[in-house]
This record gives C-alpha cells, structure tokens and sequence, in this order.
C-alpha cells in the first residue's frame, strides 16, 4: 500500500509499472485526475492540511483493501501551484478480478473528494475563487 | 491553550493559518463564541457554521463537541479534494 502526498509531479505510467505484479492479481485499475482548463483558468491552487490528510488517505486505503480484499492499493494527491493539464491526484487498485478493482477505486475517490482535507482555488483572468463542494460530491458517499 | 487552525478562506478571512487560543469554552461552539466575540474578521469568517467544518486533533468533529484534551483545533469549508 502505497499513500503520497506531494507538490512534485508524478508519472502516472512510471507509477504503475509492476504494480500489483504477480501473485493471483488479474485486475488494475486506475484513475487519474486532472487539472481542467475551462473557462480561461490559469492555474489551480491545492491547500491542504499537513498531518491530518496523509492519515485520512490511509485508512480511506486500507478500508478498500480490507472490504474489497485488494492485493495493493495505490494513492498520490498533490498540493501547490498546478496548471491545466497536469494531474492533481491518482488511485490504482489492484486484485483478482475486475470488478473488486474498480469499485474500490470508485470508493476512493468518492472519500477523497469529500473527506480528505484538500481545498482547490482556481486562478484566472477574472480573478480568484475557492471551489465550492458539491452536494452530489456529499450524496455520493451514502453509496458505500 | 489550544492551538487553532484555519485553512483555505476561512484562513483568508481571519488572516492567520495558526495561533495559540487561551479559552475556557467547554465545546467548539463556545470557542466560535469566544472567537466570534474578539473582532469582526473572526465574525465574518464564522458567520454561517452550516459552511464550515471542524476537526479535533484531525479527526473530523461536529461543533457540540468536547475539547476537554483537545490540543488541536481546525476550521475549514468543506473539503474539495479529488
């Protein structure tokens, strides 16, 4: 299990390389979040909460190893400066079969959205705003 | 004392992202009470609870909560990672 949370970059295809190899793993599955460039933004600012993140982000992990029994589970989330284009965050679940994989990473991402303490600020011509949570983003984890 | 945390605009709004708070508040809400109470940037920022959330020592609260023992106290919006 693999939690990082990071201002650099990452790779997306280098953080995947042998993940989840080997064993009876048949599945991975990843999403990866990017930076959207709509409506002239020019960059997007993540504030995030030093401490309290790295540990919401584990145990959101290993409840979705433990209720899917995943064989690896993998989350980067970034902070800082980003502009359009680059990625903000990525999960990858690996497992036995397919279904597990993706539900787990769904699971993810629905937690990470609403209960891992990250605020977006979105910088453009017209100024400053801080994204506002949506209430489908909150509704989305009655789900699970 | 207790340290008090305030991120994203509610950091902006009160223009401190920590101090150390002297109080005698037995909840979170006395303690908005008592910082409501020092001056109107802490009035603007804690105008409407229902657009905030608080956590105690990181851990996600409500605001009747106890800070008997809590050393740390967070204020933010809610959260918009992902």
């Amino acid at each position: 299990m693999r939690v990082r949370v990071q201002a650099q970059r990452f790779d997306t295809g280098a953080e995947l390389e042998g993940f989840g190899a080997g064993g009876d793993v048949g599945a991975v599955v990843s999403f990866t979040g990017v930076v959207r460039g709509t409506g002239g933004l020019a960059r997007m600012e993540i504030e995030h909460y030093p401490g309290m993140t790295e540990n919401a982000i584990a145990r959101f992990a290993q409840e979705a190893r433990d209720r899917w029994g995943l064989a690896d589970v993998l989350v980067i989330h970034r902070f800082g400066s980003l502009v359009p284009g680059e990625p903000i965050m990525m999960v990858a679940t690996a497992s036995r079969h397919r279904v597990a994989a993706f539900e787990a990473a769904e699971f993810l991402m629905d937690w990470l959205k609403s209960r891992a303490p990250f605020w977006k600020k979105e910088i453009g011509a017209d100024g400053e705003t801080w994204v506002a949570a949506k209430d489908e983003d909150e509704t989305a984890l009655d789900r699970w | 004392m207790i340290d008090v945390m305030y991120f994203a605009w509610v950091r902006e709004r009160i223009g401190e992202s920590r101090e150390r708070v002297e109080t005698q508040a037995a909840t979170v809400a006395g303690l908005v009470d008592e910082l409501k109470a020092r001056e109107p940037r802490y009035a603007l920022a804690f105008e409407d609870l229902s657009a905030l959330r608080v956590a105690l020592d990181q851990e996600l609260c409500d605001f009747d909560s106890p800070l008997d023992g809590v050393r740390e106290v967070a204020f933010f919006p809610p959260m918009t990672g992902g």
